[in-house]
């Protein structure tokens, strides 16, 4: 195992920021922690990274505890952060060396390293500028080339792609993913953009209050909480009324809505029960605020996630 | 294997390459005491008064340079480069002692700038005894570097509490060690309090040294003013850093 917790907690005063989280990562898996801001995704991964000590519970990390062991987890493991790893008074390749020899390499040897990582992650024309200078999205790179100087066997993004556009977005995770498939690094991130842990991660880890309520791969997840919806338009109320006796569903001005766990193919079945033809006819498929929506009644997508994005692009 | 010596080495020349690639940096933190020296010094009597005044300045200088550095940790911390050094293997102490291990470097830079502008006004120099000068001096800013990344790691994300305390305690240190005008004349209470400002002592150290007054009292007084500036730095720097999240 990876990663190993036992009812990792931790407390900040009276609030219970991580409550009892049992989680196992399996080496080259690539798990999502999805969750509003202020659920504990961010806690955790600082106690998994060694940044903070639980206040109770325990965690291994890499085959050590991240507590009694925290040299030997931070050998092993990169971390990119939320914020700007490289020192912006610095030169992105000075950067990169300084972070290599961090890691004891010995300095012809993080040069070369250096120029490898600066030619994969497309950095060669800003390397050598000092980075204040350098736009969001080659920092972001720029962060990420610094967490994978040493080639760790486990890789920790606390939210990767905040703030940036939706361009430079997507090319960090083809970044990511390249990098999985590449080297079978196990990646662990979190993440408040749906989309992104949905695309990405085979597996996703719901949190809310500091707890696991989910975790299972998004189909999984989808299926198991919400299921697709069929949704069908008739002429009239009183024909929606009939159909949705008939079908078993729910009528409201006119339409019909009906659940099943896999839409496209139960639609033409459906559609044979009717007498009455229906005037259109859609699939929606759940996403995975759908999912969260379930699970806590509230919708990731209205908390405070969206203002995030929005003072941090100020 | 890594050793502490070895981490201390990197932090140390991590923090010294910006210094190196931008060496105007060294520069701009002894604006202040440039001005003393070409608007103050002039005003001061008798012929000797730069042979007084230039090794106070240097004191300064440094003691502005070294209280201003925890503001770059500040701001590491504030962007998340401090977050990800705390991730690497490098050991917490050496976090502190190579950042406060730099200061020696721009000390140095701006004493040697300031000796070659005041010798064309007649300024002698005593080299031995500058040498020496100059090694007391490095232990007090490491001393002040560290107690300024102390203050920094404690500021954390206020950063104007960083500036208050100080700018607050910037100008009594000054003047309090007679870096300015002599403290002797001054009344008791004046000279009372100057006593436990260690600067003071440095202050004394540098002046005699500079004049190549190499066996003095005073510089022993220096020396041991600065070595307690540097241990108590580092002490409190290394536990501030070993706390730090």
């Amino acid at each position: 195992m990876m990663i190993e917790t036992r009812e990792l907690t931790k407390l900040f005063k009276d609030v219970r920021a991580v409550d009892g989280i049992n989680l196992t990562v399996a080496r080259g898996e690539l798990v999502a922690l999805l969750g509003p801001n202020g659920a504990g995704k961010s806690t955790t991964l600082r106690m998994l990274t060694t940044l903070i000590p639980p206040t109770s519970g325990s965690a291994s990390v890499a085959g050590f505890d991240v507590v009694r062991r925290q040299r030997d987890v931070r050998l092993r493991i990169g971390y990119i952060g939320q914020g700007n790893g490289a020192g912006h008074s610095q030169r992105g390749r000075d950067e990169l060396i300084s972070q290599g020899r961090a890691y004891g390499m010995p300095v012809r040897a993080a040069r070369t390293r250096a120029a490898e990582l600066i030619e994969s992650l497309g950095l060669g024309d800003v390397a050598d500028r000092t980075v204040s200078t350098l736009s969001g999205g080659q920092r972001r790179r720029l962060d990420i080339a610094m967490g994978l100087i040493h080639a760790p066997e486990l890789l920790f993004l606390d939210e990767p792609s905040t703030g940036l556009d939706p361009q430079n977005r997507a090319n960090l995770q083809e970044h990511i993913l390249r990098l999985r498939a590449e080297h079978g690094t196990t990646i662990v991130m979190t993440t408040h953009y749906l989309d992104e842990a949905d695309s990405m991660a085979e597996r996703v880890i719901v949190i809310d209050h500091g707890r696991i309520i989910a975790d299972d791969s998004p189909q999984q997840l989808k299926a198991k909480h919400v299921g697709d919806r069929i949704i069908l338009g008739f002429a009239s109320p009183q024909e929606a009324a009939a159909a949705a006796r008939t079908l078993d569903g729910q009528d409201k001005d006119g339409y019909v809505r009906i659940k099943t766990e896999d839409g496209p193919r139960e639609a033409p079945a459906i559609l044979d029960r009717l007498t009455v033809k229906p005037t259109s006819i859609e699939v929606t498929r759940p996403t995975l605020d759908d999912v969260f929506l379930t699970l806590t009644g509230r919708s990731l997508r209205e908390d405070s996630s969206s203002r995030t994005d929005e003072l941090v692009e100020a | 294997m890594t050793t502490l010596v070895g981490d201390t080495a990197v932090v140390f020349s991590r923090e010294l390459r910006p210094v190196i690639r931008d060496p105007f940096s060294v520069i701009f933190s002894m604006i202040q005491p440039l001005f003393f020296l070409g608007l103050f010094a002039p005003l001061l009597p008798g012929d000797e008064s730069l042979q007084w005044f230039v090794p106070g300045i240097i004191v300064m200088s440094c003691l502005f340079g070294s209280s201003m550095t925890g503001s770059n940790l500040l701001f590491e911390i504030q962007t998340g480069s401090h977050e990800r050094m705390l991730v690497t293997p490098l050991r917490r102490p050496a976090l502190l002692i190579g950042r406060a291990l730099k200061e020696i470097v721009p000390m140095i830079a701006q004493a040697v700038l300031i000796v070659a502008v005041c010798i064309p006004f007649g300024f002698e120099l005593h080299l031995p005894g500058a040498l020496l000068g100059l090694l007391i001096l490095a232990g007090f800013c490491v001393g002040l570097g560290a107690l300024s990344y102390t203050l920094a790691l404690a500021s954390k994300n206020k950063e104007w509490l960083f500036w208050t305390v100080q700018q607050t305690l910037l100008f009594p240190l000054l003047l309090l060690a007679g870096v300015l005008l002599p403290i002797d004349d001054g009344p008791g209470w004046l000279q009372a309090l100057s006593k436990f400002n260690p600067m003071t002592y440095v202050v004394s150290a540098e002046r005699a040294l500079f004049n190549g007054d190499i066996w003095s009292r005073g510089t022993a007084e220096g020396l041991v003013a600065a070595v307690l500036v540097a241990a108590l730095g580092l002490v409190v720097g290394v536990r501030a850093m070993k706390r730090s999240d």
